[in-house]
């Protein structure tokens, strides 16, 4: 793990005597920020638990929890690059709508409209080839917005601000303001209905590829490590800490899997939109920590101008920061059309508002430089989990945007308050 | 200018008639200066005299809006810091050019990563060298994986310095190097440009501080108000004679015996 996400180890090397918490700290390589997310999402997990007498923790539960939050996690791992590196996207939810309703136009009006004969509503070929054309609009989406903001130095808040409102009429101008249904069946699948999971083997096999994938990562780390005699953790603590992700993934994968089909016992598995979630996550991942792109990305928060001494083309970083945004919003609109099974007007309307509060939640400083892939899915299951819990107690959607606007501030005022005490 | 440290010898750079303004401010005006291998070249003035944004053109992180810059005696253009870096160029920046959410490591090899074989990059290769050439500069310096921000002036100091050295300058220009550090990591970094000189680096050194840069200096370039006041070899002047280019503008025997009074 490197240090970009500027969150130090706490404990300094060389101490003598050093503390429970720093010892805990030192040896597991998380941080305090990171590690107090995770037990603010336990506890809230727990109340939830005993106020919704159990229902909240239930596999379906947790199932349509994971679901619902896919979207907006997977526009969180881009939100988290956009924010540190001192910009914002306020279109992202507009984006929803708008390529969310192009990826239903294309397969379902203008292909069979055009080509009826090749690519009718129910060819494979023809949604395949939507879904193709609509990350190629988000590559677009994205280049229209990094020319503006890195080559023309106009504010990404005025950009992105135009492109709420604007590609949210586009979405409009799209259907002529109706709403587009049916869609292609296994188009839906892509939206993690019914039968939109990917069953029990699977699901097993996503889990011990990724314990898999773990095992090997911590063997090489120590190998390179050794080779240039940088300091090791203990043998022991590897192998709990693989214990302990071990645990957790395959604790996911069973209660996906204790979830059935309808009026049937056969296990759903993972969801499709929580596989796309969790592969966002491990590319936006590698991205961010191991790749010059992602550094640079985090060196342009901490100070433009020495990043620009450094030789580094700021302004095709930039780009390809909102490059990567655009894509994954058109990801996530591809999921929301299949998910509602129909793409109607108000897809993804004020969506920006949880992205960027599930980015700033999970530790994303506004300031720029500062935010991990991994707080903002943090991030984004406290904003879900609080949203879903309250559901279930059946309180209004106003007390819950209540509670989430507190939670924000709540998150912020920590965040703060934290890295006042750190300097 | 009467002076060249010329024997013959093709300049390592040249900077001939440069001017750069930003909006009305004429930022350096007409200043011809030259640089030979294993020299060190000191540049003094007031503040804002104009000896950043000199050396900035040098960089590549100006353009300047006339003149010529020749390296080697062959005309170049440099469009960018990168521009600069591949011609061998490194600078330590007044400023210190540090991303404070970063570590040492990332810093000291920002824009130019050493990467594995899967062109990921390689963390621990980068921190392994960091080590080495730190530990050179500054023995004292052990925790180079925290954020910069947590560095003490002369840690941060240390790692701009580091980062100059580390990639083989053929020039190196040191805007104010030495500003944040101690006596003892001071006389380090002049070990340091001594050492570097052997090895036929020319070195650029800006400061305001006279003493700082006479002893380490061949020559000595004054600027003022954008302007070239003049060139000399340190051997040839007296630190009182500098200071009256510095202070008021005028080369040593142009000066009046009122001009001397001002001066004490
Ligand atoms: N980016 C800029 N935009 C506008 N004006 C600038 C810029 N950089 C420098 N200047 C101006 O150019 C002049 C020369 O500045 P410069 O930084 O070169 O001075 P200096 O000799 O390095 O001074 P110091 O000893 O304080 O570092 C000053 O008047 C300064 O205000
Ligand atoms: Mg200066």
């Amino acid at each position: 793990m490197t240090n970009q996400s500027g969150s130090e180890r706490a404990g300094a090397v060389g101490q003598k005597s050093e503390s429970f918490f720093n010892a805990f700290f030192r040896v597991t390589e998380l941080d305090l920020r990171t590690t107090a997310m995770l037990t603010a999402l336990i506890a809230i997990w727990v109340a939830l638990y005993f106020l919704t007498d159990g229902l909240f923790l239930s596999p379906r539960n947790l199932t349509n929890l994971a679901v619902q939050g896919a979207v907006v996690g997977i526009m969180a791992t881009g939100m988290v690059l956009v924010i540190v590196a001192r910009h914002i996207d306020l279109s992202v939810g507009s984006l929803v709508g708008f390529t969310g309703m192009f990826v239903a136009w294309l397969h379902v009006d203008f292909f069979p409209s055009i080509l009826p004969g090749i690519l009718p509503l129910d060819s494979d070929l023809g949604w395949i080839l939507a879904v193709i054309m609509t990350l190629l609009m988000g590559v677009v989406i994205g280049l229209w917005h990094g020319f503006w903001v890195a080559y023309r130095g106009v504010p990404a808040f005025v950009v992105t601000l135009g492109g709420l409102l604007g590609f949210r009429a586009m979405a409009w101008v799209v259907s002529d303001g109706r709403t587009i249904s049916p869609l292609n069946d296994h188009f839906e699948l892509i939206g993690g209905g019914a039968n939109g999971s990917i069953g029990e083997f699977w699901s097993w096999i996503v889990g011990i590829v990724a314990v898999a994938i773990i095992i090997l990562i911590t063997a090489r780390t120590r190998k390179r490590r050794r080779k240039y005699g940088i300091a090791t953790k203990p043998l022991v603590v590897e192998i709990i800490m693989i214990a302990v992700y071990s645990a957790v993934i395959f604790g996911f994968v069973m209660i996906m899997n204790s979830y059935m089909r309808p009026r049937s016992d056969i296990p759903r598995g993972i969801p499709v939109p929580v596989l796309i979630l969790i592969a966002t996550v491990i590319i936006m991942t590698f991205i961010s920590q191991r790749t010059k792109f992602g550094r640079y990305v985090y060196a342009m928060g901490g100070n433009p101008e020495a990043t620009e001494l450094a030789g580094i083309n700021v302004k095709r970083t930039t780009t390809g920061i909102f490059v990567i945004m655009g894509v994954l919003a058109s990801v996530a609109g591809i999921v929301t059309a299949a998910r509602l099974q129909s793409a109607g007007n108000l897809m993804g309307f004020m969506q920006e508002l949880f992205v960027i509060a599930a980015a700033v939640i999970g530790g994303t400083a506004l300031a720029g430089g500062v935010g991990t892939i991994f707080g903002a899915i943090l991030g984004a299951a406290v904003v879900f989990s609080i949203i879903n819990g309250m559901v279930l107690m059946q309180t209004t959607s106003a007390q819950q945007q209540i509670a989430l606007g507190l939670v924000l501030i709540f998150a912020v005022w920590f965040d703060v308050a934290y890295t006042k005490r750190k300097r | 200018m009467s002076d060249t440290a010329s024997n013959g010898q093709t300049p390592l750079v040249e900077m001939i008639d440069m001017h750069k303004r930003f909006g009305g401010v004429h930022a350096v005006e007409g200043v011809t200066i030259d640089l030979y291998p294993g020299e060190v070249l000191g540049i003094l003035g007031h503040n804002g005299a104009g000896k950043t944004v000199l050396t900035k053109i040098l960089s590549g992180a100006h353009r300047a809006d006339e003149g010529e810059i020749k390296i080697n005696g062959k005309k170049v253009d440099l469009h960018n810091p990168r521009d600069a870096q591949n011609l061998g160029i490194e600078t330590i920046y007044q400023t210190l050019a540090l991303a404070d959410n970063l570590d040492a490591p990332a810093n000291l090899f920002l824009g130019r990563e050493i990467m594995t074989g899967f062109g990921t990059m390689d963390d621990d290769a980068m921190e392994n060298e960091s080590r080495k050439v730190i530990q050179r500069l500054n023995p004292n310096f052990k925790n180079i994986k925290d954020p910069m921000r947590t560095m003490s002036g002369g840690q941060r100091q240390s790692v701009a310095i580091a980062r100059a050295v580390y990639f083989n300058a053929k020039i190196l220009i040191m805007d104010e190097p030495t500003a944040a550090l101690g006596p003892q990591e001071t006389a380090m970094v002049s070990e340091l440009i001594e050492q570097l000189k052997k090895e036929g680096i020319g070195i650029i050194l800006i400061s305001h501080d006279l003493h700082d840069v006479f002893d380490l200096s061949d020559r000595v370039s004054v600027m003022k108000n954008g302007k070239l006041v003049g060139t000399r070899y340190t051997r040839d002047v007296t630190k009182d004679d500098v200071l009256g280019m510095i202070i008021l503008g005028k080369l040593p025997g142009e000066t009046t015996p009122e001009d001397g009074k001002a001066l004490h």
